[in-house]
Parts: C-alpha cells; structure tokens; sequence
C-alpha cells in the first residue's frame, strides 16, 4: 500500500510542529482514539478504535518519530496490532513547508503493509480506509489549529477529472465529424 | 423391475427435508448448558510466540477460560498425524513436520490456530479473543512454491523444506524414448491453488461425560471413524471405546472433511478441560485460512513422439506445495494419486514422474474434488492437445491412434495401475457427435464474424476411484485399510435398516443405497433405510473420498445382502422342507424349485424372530454384516469437450457447451449421476476460469472472502450435456465404478485446451481471468 496526500494549514509552520508533538491535539485529532501518551522523546503509544470496512477493532499503536529535522519534516513509523483483526505496519514521510507566515503545506507518503483478517477480508477497502483516515485526522487537525482556512489539497483526484473531461470533448468532436461525414 | 430398483432415477429421499429447512447439521445441534469456542489465529505467515497474555479476557464476563497449545501438550494432546508415509527415491521416510494442534512455540501459516477461547456466549468468546494480547516475534517467511527449496526454513527438521522428493516409473527407459524421439512437445504450467468452500463450514459440538468418561463428538466429517482412529490412536484424546464420533447431515466436503483438523481436536479436549458441552462453527474468513487446500503444482512436462504420433515416452517433474504441515492424506496428492495416473488412456510405453513434495508458510494442502488426478489429466491432456497442434494432427485423431484399445484390457500401464476395462474410442465417438465436432469450423468462422475468438478442447481423462487393496496400499505407505463395511439388519417385520461406513455429505446415499439394498431383497424402496456417520451405531466405516461409496460400500452392501439371502433360503428351506440348494430367490419371494412352495420375504424375517418352525442349525435373527475390500482401483473415464467463445475487448471466456460422456460402468440411479458430474464440472470450470488462492509475498492470504475468490456462479456456465456409456467395471458385484470427482478432474483440461485454441497460444495460466485473456488476445 502506497498514499500521498497534501494538506494547507492556515497556521504558521512552527504551530504545526508542535501541534504535531502534542499527543493531546493528536489525540483530539484522529478518530477513534481512546488514549495517546508519549513514551518517550520521539515516541507514542496510543490506542484507536477503528473500522476498516467488515473488520472492527481496537488498534494499540506504537509510533516512532525518526529522521526529525524541526520544524520541516519527520520520519514516523507505525507499528499497530489489532490483536484479532490484525496488524499493520507502515512508515510516514511527513514534510512541512511553509506558505508565506500565515500557512503551511503539509505534504506525507505513506508505505504500509497489513496482515490478518485486515488483509483477508480488507485488502481491497485498505486504501479508501486510510485515505479516509488520514482525511478526517488532518480535517481536524487543521480546524483545531486554524478553524476554516485549512483545506486539502486534492491534486490527483482534480487531475483525473480534468482529463475527463478532456476526453468528453474529443467523443463530442469526433461524433460531430462523423454527423458532417454521414451527412455528406 | 420396480421403479425405484438399480437404473432408476429415483428422487433423492433426502432432499425433503434438505429444502424444507429440517436437515440436521452440526451446528443444529446443541447440549444443554453448552459453551462456545472462539480460536486464536496467528496473523503472521511465520513468527515466534514470544507471550500470550490472557489477562485482558478472563476479566471479560462469561469468558471461562483461554487455553494454548501448552495447556494441550500438557495435557499429553499429540500431533496432528500425516496417514501416508511416502519414501523419497533414495529410500528415506518422507519428512514430517509435528503439527501440534494448537502451536507452541512458532506459527507457520496465515490462520494458524494458537489457542481456543472458551466462553458463556459465542459474543463473550469473540470479545475474550479480541483481547488477549499476543507478542509475536516475526520470521521471514518462505511463500513462494518456486523457491520454497531456497527460502527460509520452515522446520528444523527438514532441510531446504523438502518433505520427499519421490519417484515412479523408469527413468532410463522414459529417457532413451526422449532420444529417439522424432517430435517432443513440452509445457511448463501451474496447477492453480484451490480453496474448497462447502456450503457448510466445519463446526463441532463435544462433550464429556465424566461419569463414563465418554466423549461424544458431533463434526462435520466425512468419515467418523476414521476421525474416532486418528483421535484415539494418534491424537491420544480418548481410547476408541469411549469416544463416539458423530458426522450428522454434512453439507459438502469436496475433500476438506476428510482430515482430523485441529479445531476439532481442541474442541473436544476444551470440553473435557471446562466440563461442559463446547460448540464451535467456524465462519467463513476461517474456512478460508484454515480449511486444507487443494492443488498448487509447479510443473514441467514433455511428451515423446514417434514419427507416427505415437507417444513413446512422458517425462514429468512437479513441485507440489504441501503447505506449512502435512494435513491427514497430503503426502499422498501429489504423489500416488497423481503419479499413478499419467498413463491416462494411453498405451505410452514408458513414463517417468518426480515430485517434490515442499513445505511453505501457507494453509496445509491436502485433496480436494479429484486429488491430485485433476492434476495429472491437466498434465496429460493439455500435452497431448499441444502436440496435435504442434503436429498439426486432428486432436481427437492423436488421441485415437495412441488409445488403449478394448481388447487390450486388463492393461498395465508403466505407472503401477493395471486397468481393468474401459473403451475410450466410445465415450470419445459419442462426445464428437453430442458436440457436433465436425461443423466446428463454421460456428469458429461464424463467431469471427462477430468479432469473438472461437475455441473447442478435449479432455480424455481417466480416474482411479476406491483406492485399494487395503493390503497394497498399505505397502506403499497407506496407515489405513481402504476397505467398507456394511450391515444389513433385517427388522422382524421384514423391514431393513442399513447401516454403511460411507458417509453422505450430499451424494445422496440414502437413496442410492436403499435402492441397492431394495433391489437385491425385493422389497419396497420405502422399507429400507440407510444410517451412516456415527461410530455409535455404525461397526466401522472408512468413510467417503475418492468416489469410492458405491464402489466399495455399495460392494459392501451388496456382500452382506448376499449373506442375508443366504441365511433366508437355509430358513426357506426349512420351513417349506426341502433343502437350501433347492431354493430360488427372487423378486423379495424364496421359492421351492421342487415344489410349488413359496415364502415373501417378510414371513421368512417373522420366522427368523419368532422361530418356532425353524432350523435347529440356525441362530435366530436376520442380520449380516460384511467387508469388503476391493481387489483393485476402479477406472472411471470419458471425455469431456469444451467450446468457447471469448470475446477479444473484454477478455470474457463465455463456456457455450460442455458435452461430458463419462463411463462410470454400471449406474445405480442416473439422476444422482448427473447431479454429481454437473458439480464436478462447475468444479472444474471454476478452476479453469475463475478460483484461484493467492497469497501476497508477505504470506498473507488476499483471497479470503468472497470478495477476492471468485466462485462459480450458474450465469457463468452452460447447460451440461451430460451423456454415459457403460463399460462395467469387472472385479466388483455392482459393476460399478464411481462418478463423483470425474466432472472437475476432466473439465480443467478440457476448458484450457479451448481456450488455448481460442487465442491461438501455447499456453495460458489457470484461472484464465478476463484480464489474462484479455492481454493473450492483445498478443
């Protein structure tokens, strides 16, 4: 499993570093979490409940913060066991680059891989799951930093529907030649 | 003859209650004051248990109990035994990995059970599981079949993961055929990995009686005393005497019930350990992992022919994947079942097979519908379907020319089988006109006119069904005897309970037998009754697998009837005072040849329990027993022909007919027949076109819902033209031959040579997916 994803935060780079290392905001922040404490200087254990379409259980987390280079980017890596449901394994490149003073670009890629009944029954919703995951933690990260000026930022998606569209116009184009020809 | 005697498609008396909703299947059942099992699955493919921490569960309200593998041993629980013992080519024992059924210190596959949940509730037992906290030390594990022999070591003692690397045939003589030959035509192919997916997931219902210290297992098995054997002598739960094992309305096995599982094993100790009933039913995301599955071969095979198209000489070597434990009969798949059959219908004068039988981190494999006879009919026949095209030889004339002929039986072939009938020119002729074969060319250029790729493919297989005798199998490694038992007890008012050590998990042996049994004693279809799958009633059973029921418990049966008349013309003869040679019996009447005398049947059963005018020789009572152990395999065979018609945009292989003739020699009720061919073909198709168990280099099974694995549906197939001819098999009362794999052993072969023909290649993997076809098509 491979995700990228990018998000404008309506708040200087520094806040969110430090909203980044704060287990209560992280906590606040991603759904389904029960608990969030740092272990150590570079390390949390927190507890989340989630779903990921017909496999529903309590997630003990454990994450490592790697590679940090304050205030633009960390390494974290993911180590998660859902006990019955599973286990899961991943690691997040996150980077911030600053937007002017008054906003930030938060930019992650995203390696994982999943096991158990997660991957039996949940290799095919795995994607949309985390990506919509990841979705509602940075909507409520950004709201909880900056309420209503941070968004995401959809490239791909946006993309795609570009050249849909694109295509549209080429069909269209060509059915009206074809109507000049037959007509003819 | 009565409507409901041998021949007769008699309706299947079970299936009332099967379509009322009344059948009783293990999960119908339940004990009073029962508790429910929930079992600890590794998630890993390949880890060390470092701890299990069960303290989160047992604060869970209504858990009793979690148990490990340690709490089994501790207990003197053993292994999971493997019941064939293969010999590799140097003379060395195969090697056997111990299986504990709960594993102890390393878990080797995806699924893999580790510890049982015992609760008030089967909701409590799934909370205690969510919460037991298990650390895992991860190993790198060996998945792929291609390079098991060069991955991780799965068992200590098995160097390179080999279990055996076994051998049958002449390998001289097989390789001076390859140097003389004057064509060679040769395929590197996999045989697809199967899930089996009965409609019924296993499930099982034990308890203890700690007054008489009896067990009493409810399960869905396929043959109970064989469970009852295994879990006595090997498992060493209970002595044979205090365990009853009973296999109720079973629904479907395909295989995957013959073998003595761990759940199963775990269940019942857990209801000896907590005291009480305990029930488990796996669901359907276990059936999946933890169901033993079928196939996955690697194979390269090549065909010697002469310059006349004769095959001189087949050279086979094959990787079969055995899984991470040798299930109950896996060493023998791929082996004595697959091997043995390579000769298919052909007189090929030398041939030569190794196997290699490897260990990975993946669900055992064991048989499935065919075993490992699908495998060797794919083997033959995708060869000999590639050498006609190679030679540009009419496929079904390269298979004439090289037939065993009629008159050429009993045959023995170079792979250890000696045929004893079978007329292979029949079933073929009959297939070519049911599919109209010679106007094939113009539905091809038909469908080219449409834009779809045409294609039609054989499949002349043959099978070795009821596998015996006992004495040689047992030679070449068997641990059981393959022979059946059958009881005949004639009830005092002429009415007939039979008892068979087959078990009916869908075949319909409650009317096959009865209709055997009726037919033979005259009497009405109605008064007979067939009981089968419980130890406590049954004497003795080796259980249904390899469509042996009717060839060897129908022989059975066949034997004691034979007993019961004979007893009955001795009472006979007293009673009408004349002498036993002297009396006929036939249509349910003894009859005096020097009188004219007669007795029903039912007035010679009275006698024989109320016997005042009786022969003082005789003991009372009607009842007989019988085994029977077959003098050899029977050879059902046929031909199969597939048409497709693929269409090149979207890769979709439309099955447009399938003509299936098969000679299964005598047939006792030809509706069941058909009924058991139609499965075997969906089967078959299925594996051709559709299923396939895959497991991601990590060792995770992402084909594990019905999401992933993709079933046969009925708008994926056509309407079967199912036809017989009948060569009756020679060595057994009945003449019978057995019918119940033939559909999914030839129909692989049969669809991947029309598909093959459809898009002009040599080959293409099985399952041929729309998206394979679809790039084939593209070239």
């Amino acid at each position: 499993m491979q995700q990228t994803g990018e998000y404008r935060i309506g708040v200087p780079r520094d806040a969110v570093w430090t909203a980044l290392n704060d287990p209560d905001v992280l906590a606040r922040c991603i759904e389904g979490c029960q608990s969030m404490v740092r272990t150590a200087d570079d390390a949390f254990a927190a507890s989340v409940k989630a779903k990921v379409g017909p496999v529903s259980a309590t997630f003990q987390a454990d994450l490592t913060l790697t590679d940090i280079c304050p205030p633009a980017s960390y390494t974290l890596n993911a180590n998660v066991k859902g006990g019955a449901a599973g286990f899961g394994k991943g690691v997040a490149r996150v980077s911030l680059v600053p937007e002017g003073t008054t906003a930030t670009l938060l930019r992650y890629q995203v390696e994982g891989q999943v096991g158990g009944k997660l991957a039996q029954v949940g290799q095919r919703l795995i994607d949309a799951a985390t990506r919509k995951m990841a979705d509602d933690f940075f909507a409520k990260f950004g709201d909880d930093l900056a309420p209503g000026i941070s968004e995401k930022i959809v490239t791909e998606p946006a993309a795609t529907e570009k050249s849909g569209r694109y295509v549209i116009w080429v069909i269209v184009f060509l059915v009206l030649i074809m109507a000049i020809v037959l007509a003819s | 003859m009565s409507d409901t005697g041998i021949g007769k498609s008699v309706k299947r008396r079970e299936d009332l209650r099967f379509i009322t909703g009344r059948g009783r299947y293990t999960d119908d059942v339940n004990r009073p004051n029962q508790v429910y099992a929930v079992f600890l699955r590794s998630p890993y493919p390949r880890a060390r248990i470092v701890s299990i921490d069960a303290s989160g569960a047992d604060e869970v309200a209504g858990v009793i109990g979690v148990f490990t593998g340690k709490d089994l041993s501790a207990d003197k629980i053993g292994d999971l035994p493997c019941g064939w013992m293969v010999k590799s080519k140097d003379g060395s024992d195969m090697k056997i990995a111990p299986h504990p059924p709960l594993a102890v210190e390393v878990v080797n596959y995806v699924g893999e059970p580790y510890g049982i949940v015992v609760a008030e509730s089967l909701a409590a037992a799934r909370d205690g599981a969510e919460v037991v906290a298990t650390e895992f030390e991860e190993l790198t594990p060996t998945v792929s079949v291609a390079n098991a022999t060069a991955g991780a070591q799965l068992h200590t003692n098995v160097p390179d993961n080999v279990c055996y690397l076994w051998e049958l045939g002449d390998a001289d003589a097989t390789n001076a055929a390859f140097a003389a030959a004057a064509h060679v035509t040769k395929l590197t192919f996999s045989n697809n990995r199967l899930i089996p997916n009965a409609m019924e997931p296993r499930a099982a219902v034990a308890s203890f009686d700690a007054a008489t210290e009896e067990f009493t297992l409810v399960t869905t098995s396929q043959n109970p005393h064989l469970e009852r054997l295994i879990l006595s002598a090997f498992v060493q739960l209970a002595p044979e005497h205090k365990l009853r094992v009973i296999a109720p309305d079973v629904g479907g096995g395909f295989g995957s019930k013959i073998f003595v599982y761990a759940e199963e094993t775990a269940v019942a100790w857990a209801a000896r350990r907590v005291g009480r009933p305990v029930k488990w039913t796996a669901d359907r995301s276990e059936s999946f992992l933890a169901d033993a599955h079928g196939r996955d071969h690697l194979t390269t095979a090549e065909l010697a022919l002469d310059g006349d198209g004769l095959f001189q000489g087949l050279r086979v070597r094959t990787r079969a994947n055995l899984g991470a434990y040798l299930s109950t009969f896996a060493s023998s798949v791929p082996t004595y079942l697959y091997g043995t059959l390579l000769a298919g219908q052909y007189r090929t004068p030398a041939i030569h097979v190794e196997v290699e039988g490897v260990y990975t981190n993946t669900a055992p494999v064991d048989a499935y519908r065919g075993a490992g006879r699908p495998e060797a009919t794919y083997v033959v026949e995708r060869l000999v379907e590639t050498a006609a095209r190679e030679l540009k030889v009419d496929p079904a004339a390269l298979r004439r020319r090289n037939f065993i002929a009629p008159d050429q039986f009993p045959y023995q072939t170079p792979v250890a089988l000696e045929y004893d009938t079978g007329n292979y020119e029949a079933s073929l002729a009959a297939a070519l006109e049911k599919s109209d074969y010679a106007n094939f060319a113009a539905r091809k250029a038909a469908s080219e006119q449409r834009g779809k790729r045409r294609g039609i493919g054989f499949s002349c297989y043959i099978e070795a069904c009821g596998l015996a005798p006992s004495q040689l199998a047992i030679q070449l490694g068997a641990g059981v005897g393959l022979y059946e038992s059958g009881e005949v007890r004639v009830n005092p008012t002429g009415n007939v309970t039979v008892f068979t050590g087959s078990h009916s998990h869908g075949q319909g042996h409650e009317t096959t037998f009865a209709q055997v049994v009726s037919d033979k004693l005259g009497i009405p279809f109605e008064n007979v009754e067939v009981v089968h799958g419980d130890t406590g009633r049954v004497e003795f059973g080796l259980g249904t697998y390899g469509s042996r029921s009717i060839a060897v418990g129908g022989s059975a049966l066949v034997k004691a009837t034979d007993k019961i008349i004979a007893k009955g013309k001795r009472i006979a003869a007293h009673m009408m005072d004349t002498n036993a040679d002297s009396v006929d019996f036939s249509d349910g009447e003894f009859a005096a040849r020097d009188s004219n005398q007669k007795l029903t049947f039912g007035e010679v059963a009275f006698a024989a329990y109320v016997p005042s005018n009786y022969p003082s020789s005789e003991e009372p009572g009607l009842s007989e027993k019988a085994f029977y152990d077959p003098k050899n395999f029977t050879f059902p065979a046929g031909t199969h022909i597939a048409e497709v018609e693929i269409d090149p945009e979207t890769g979709v292989v439309d099955v447009v007919n399938f003509v299936a003739v098969d000679d299964f020699g005598r047939v006792i009720n030809p509706m069941i027949v058909e009924g058991q061919v139609h499965g075997g073909i969906a089967q078959g198709i299925g594996q051709a076109l559709l299923e396939h168990g895959i497991y991601d280099d990590g060792g995770q099974l992402i084909t594990g819902s019905y999401m992933d694995y993709c079933m046969p549906r009925a708008d994926d197939l056509p309407s079967f033209d199912v036809d017989m001819t009948v060569t009756p098999c020679t060595h057994n009362p009945l003449g019978v031959k057995g019918c119940g794999e033939a559909g999914a052993i030839g129909a692989p072969a049969a669809i991947m040579n029309a598909v093959t023909d459809a898009l002009g290649v040599v080959d293409l993997p099985m399952p041929a997916t729309p998206e394979r076809v679809w790039r084939a098509a593209r070239g």
